[in-house]
């Protein structure tokens, strides 16, 4: 439930409180964009759920300098997601890369929909209840008299 | 001692528990009335053994008795007061407990409001409570008992986690657990109608203010944990597709669905095998949250000790209770005869497709918490699955639902004439979208279809009681008349659904917000997002158990005074830990938001965020639960009314 | 059992299986096949990351890829901090594989360096080869996300094997004995 036991992973990035230096921002305002986007879709791995641009912990900080030297040396968003992915494997990707593996996960909205559509569809289809046997229709009769 | 009581007193709610499973369902089965009367006083027993053993509990943290474990681990003699009352749940043992406890309330309210029900429907429901309940507290006593003992005890407790120590910390838990546990009730009534085979109009009503209970809880309970990770973690954030966030949002999804879907059993008598497993499946959610956060499956910032042992019994627990619920619900659900039939553009069809919408929603959030354990353990592949993978996918399906939510409740049950709907919504659409036009010149695409969304709601459930109460269309006491009369059920709803437009326009607001790290001395300055902020000291506070350490910040805008924000930085000793106390100050519309973090060359360096719209997120929340509370209130929801029900139900049997 | 009574087992297909995979996922992670939170190296079977470091006292000189690549025998890469608690743990542990002869080299991540020596002045030197990565760029080549981690090197220069975590007697029984034998 919730939220109880927060951070036994703070614990472990020490007390740096997701505060890094000033310093670290790019000059150029688009590319400091860039850099903020790419690196919240890349995850910190000392903390597991957070990015690296959330994250206080000491190598988030040194990745996200990473990620603005590689910026600012010219990659694209995609060399810069394939450099970290040569090092820290495809976990570090928040967005996971479509492939065979994911395809099931990518398909997740459209099959949930596509099966919710099938069973309203199956049941508008559905035959109508059969006609009353004669003997349900007596004891309908039956009922009906009594009520009144 | 104290100690012993409180483990004889869960012991005693456990066997009561047993007790309260066994013999109301067999009398009710037996029909005998006087075995099936049994079943509210032996729910009453079972609470007030329950409410001792937490009574014992709490007592021995607020006399710091460290010859109770769970208290020599988790509470310390230098805490203040309040947060050695409430940390007794915020530890894996005593939550456990306060979950057993709050489903002893659930029994024992269906017990005490419960009187109008047949009498074998509430033994069955309170024995299906009961039967739930005492695998909890068995959990409780053999693997999670809060009262063992260590001897000799400690001299000292081994304190909490700081960022525990937090008053919305400390109510978060009672609140998101009432939400959890709530949606046993319509488990219960689900179970119970399966037993008996049949399911009518009344049933509908009987379960809907159970499930609107639940479901305002669970809302507030979700909101108060988003609130607290906005402004006690500090990263400014507030929702992080968190596995354990995304635990809470599951049941919330099929909470949302069930509370509406019981509206069609209520009303057409149709949709009842739907229910039926979507109260099922809402409690199976809320019972499989508790499971991934404790056994330390998923991978979450937020998590309990991790303990394959500990969640092994609970996967038993689970597979019995739920398992146990669905083959029953295979065996008998067939019997559960369909009722009125509709056209698709109507109001059953505009609630089937919500249903529809709300459980792709929580499919999807199910498939991304879960995919990274399935990959790993059938593919064998490590990947992660973060916010960006939800807010690409579950944006495309919230927005046909937004779509739909003002049209739904213009629309006549059986068969719905859209057009004339429309027609009615001319001005919410206009507004729509003369505010997407707005934001789309300023802000660019995604906030100006949030903020357009958001209008949409908000006028949109503002037209729907102009429409009901004939607004400027009919003479004015006639409209006052008309409001009156207007049932609270509707008024409700219109807040619900507006207060849904208040948390998207909170999350578009967001999306807009700036921030800026610097490194300040005092009397120096910095400008953002139109204000300057001036670090004018920094200076050292005591706390109760903590040291402090305090930056004060004027702002200022056009050189006049706005703000003071004094962040601070406590620091644990017991703990050797640091913690952020981030400064707000809000106005309703935008926060001002500071985090005072390391020193260095006496330069203090701060995080500064300006948040506009950012209440409202929570703000609407509380207006959705507040719908739910309304609609709670209406007479017709709190009587129950059977009897009311019937001729219309004869009269339809008759046709 | 016609198509309607199958469509309302499905539910309890789809819960049981979903109870089948958590059980498998609590029974491994219970052995210890299983944990949440290891992350798998990326560089098993690939080239170690080339580096030059600089000598970390009590050694003058550090080291390179290429000498680590011209050992002529398999190399353990022990990344290490005197800040590091785990690393403190797993230090006797290292003393011994040093003196059974497992050529260990060790790499200082992120220390001061009259820190990290006097950590092995405590301790012991358990290193033929010392080098210190003072700014961490070395160590996120080699895709490391914590302290302690070791590397297996072959004589090749192929990465073999990684450790995440502190090395105890029975990972070096089970697991390192068995890949030192293989790439001797």
């Amino acid at each position: 439930m919730s939220r109880l036991l927060l951070v036994l992973l703070l614990l472990a990035a020490g007390p740096a409180l997701a505060i890094s230096d000033p310093r670290e921002a790019l000059p150029d305002p688009a590319q400091e964009q860039r850099a903020e986007a790419l690196g919240s879709q890349l995850r910190c791995l000392v903390c597991q759920n957070e990015s690296i641009e959330d994250s206080g912990a000491d190598l988030a900080r040194d990745l996200r300098g990473i990620v603005r030297q590689r910026i600012a040396a010219g990659d694209s968003d995609a060399q810069v997601i394939a450099w970290m992915t040569s090092r820290y494997g495809e976990f570090v990707r928040l967005r996971p890369h479509f492939d065979a593996s994911t395809a099931l996960l990518w398909a997740s909205p459209v099959l949930a929909l596509l099966l919710a559509g099938a069973l309203v569809l199956r049941r508008r289809g559905a035959a109508p209840p059969p006609p009353l046997s004669a003997h349900e229709q007596q004891e309908l009769d039956r009922l009906m008299r009594e009520d009144v | 001692m104290i100690g012993e009581l409180g483990h004889f007193a869960l012991a005693l709610g456990c066997v009561l528990a047993v007790i309260q499973a066994v013999v109301p369902l067999y009398g009710a089965q037996r029909r005998d009335v006087l075995l099936m009367r049994a079943a509210p006083a032996l729910a009453f027993g079972q609470l007030i053994a329950l409410a001792g053993a937490a009574g014992a509990l709490v007592w021995a943290s607020v006399v710091s008795d460290f010859s109770v474990a769970n208290v020599a681990e988790n509470s310390h003699s230098l805490k203040p007061l309040l947060y050695r009352i409430t940390g007794t749940w915020g530890n894996h043992e005593g939550s456990i407990l306060l979950w057993a406890l709050i489903l002893a309330v659930c029994g024992a309210a269906v017990g005490a409001f419960g009187g109008n029900l047949p009498t074998a429907l509430r033994a069955r429901v309170i024995g299906v409570l009961g039967f739930t309940s005492c695998g909890f507290l068995l959990f409780a006593l053999l693997e999670s008992n809060p009262f063992l003992r260590v001897w000799p005890p400690p001299v000292d407790g081994q304190g909490m986690n700081p960022l525990l120590q937090d008053p919305g910390l400390a109510f978060h838990p009672p609140i998101l657990y009432s939400g959890y546990v709530g949606f046993a009730v319509p488990f219960a009534f689900a179970v119970a109608a399966l037993i008996e085979g049949r399911i009518d109009a009344a049933w509908g009503r009987w379960v809907r203010p159970w499930a609107l209970t639940a479901w305002c809880f669970l809302t507030c309970g979700i909101a108060l944990g988003s609130w607290w990770a906005y402004y006690e973690v500090g990263w400014g954030g507030y929702w992080f597709w968190d596995p354990v966030e995304n635990a809470s949002l599951m049941p919330w999804l099929t909470g949302t669905a069930l509370v509406h879907s019981a509206i069609v059993v209520e009303k057409r008598e149709a949709l009842k095998v739907w229910t039926v497993l979507l109260a099922i499946g809402t409690f199976a959610f809320s019972l499989s949250g508790t499971f991934m956060v404790r056994s330390g499956i998923l991978n979450s910032v937020h998590s309990f000790a991790n303990d394959p042992a500990r969640g092994v019994f609970i996967l038993g627990l689970l597979a019995l209770v739920i398992g146990s619920s669905l083959v029953l619900f295979a065996l008998r659900a067939r019997h559960l005869a369909s009722g009125g039939v509709f056209a698709p553009i109507s109001r059953e069809g505009a609630l089937v497709l919500n249903n529809i919408l709300l459980c792709s929603i929580c499919a999807v959030v199910v498939t991304g918490t879960m995919y990274p354990l399935f990959a790993e353990l059938v593919l064998g592949a490590k990947l992660s699955v973060g916010a960006p993978f939800f807010n690409a996918t579950v944006l495309p399906l919230v927005i046909p639902l937004v779509a739909a939510m003002s049209i739904g409740p213009v629309l006549s049950w059986k068969r719905a004439n859209l057009g004339a709907a429309l027609m009615r919504l001319w001005y919410a659409a206009l507004v729509a979208l003369c505010v997407g036009l707005f934001a789309a010149w300023g802000w660019g695409a995604l906030p100006a279809l949030a903020f357009a969304g958001s209008a949409w709601l908000i006028i949109g459930a503002l037209a729907e009681l102009i429409e009901r109460t004939r607004l400027l269309r009919v003479p004015f006491a006639e409209f006052l008349d008309r409001v009156a009369g207007l049932r609270r059920a509707a008024f409700g709803t219109a807040l619900a659904h507006a207060g849904l437009g208040v948390t998207i326009a909170g999350i578009a607001g967001m999306s807009l917000a700036s921030n800026a790290v610097v490194a300040l001395q005092p009397g120096q300055s910095t400008h953002l997002a139109g204000y300057d902020w001036t670090l004018i000291s920094l200076t050292d506070a005591p706390g109760p158990n903590y040291q402090s350490r305090v930056a004060t910040i004027s702002l200022s805008r056009d050189h006049l005074p706005i703000a003071i924000l004094a962040p601070e930085r406590h620091f644990f000793p017991l703990q050797n830990q640091t913690v952020s106390d981030v400064a707000i100050r809000t106005n309703g519309f935008r926060d001002l938001y500071a985090v005072l973090g390391e020193e260095r060359d006496g330069a203090a360096v701060l995080r500064l965020h300006y948040n506009p719209l950012a209440p409202w997120i929570w703000l609407g929340a509380l207006i959705m639960a507040g719908g739910g509370a309304l609609s709670l209130s209406d007479r017709r929801l709190r009587l129950g009314a059977p009897a009311a029900r019937k001729a219309p139900a004869g009269a339809a049997a008759a046709q | 059992m016609n198509r309607r009574n199958l469509l309302l087992l499905a539910p309890l297909a789809v819960a049981g299986a979903a109870g089948v995979g958590f059980y498998a996922a609590l029974e491994r992670m219970r052995r210890g096949t299983f944990d949440p939170h290891s992350l798998p190296s990326p560089l098993i079977g690939k080239p170690m990351p080339s580096f030059v470091l600089p000598g970390q006292a009590p050694a003058q000189f550090g080291f390179s890829s290429d000498e680590v690549w011209a050992a002529g025998s398999p190399v353990l890469i022990n990344f290490f901090a005197s800040w590091c608690v785990p690393c403190a743990l797993e230090h006797d542990e290292l003393m011994q594989l040093a003196t059974s002869g497992v050529a260990l080299w060790g790499i200082a991540y992120k220390d001061k360096p009259e820190a990290a020596a006097g950590f092995l002045q405590e301790h012991g030197n358990p290193f033929a080869r010392l080098a210190a990565d003072r700014t961490g760029r070395t160590a996120i080549d080699f895709g490391v996300y914590g302290v302690p981690e070791s590397y297996l090197i072959d004589r090749t220069g192929i990465v073999r094997w990684r450790w995440a975590g502190p090395i105890t007697p029975a990972i070096t029984a089970d697991t390192l004995r068995p890949l030192l034998q293989q790439f001797a």
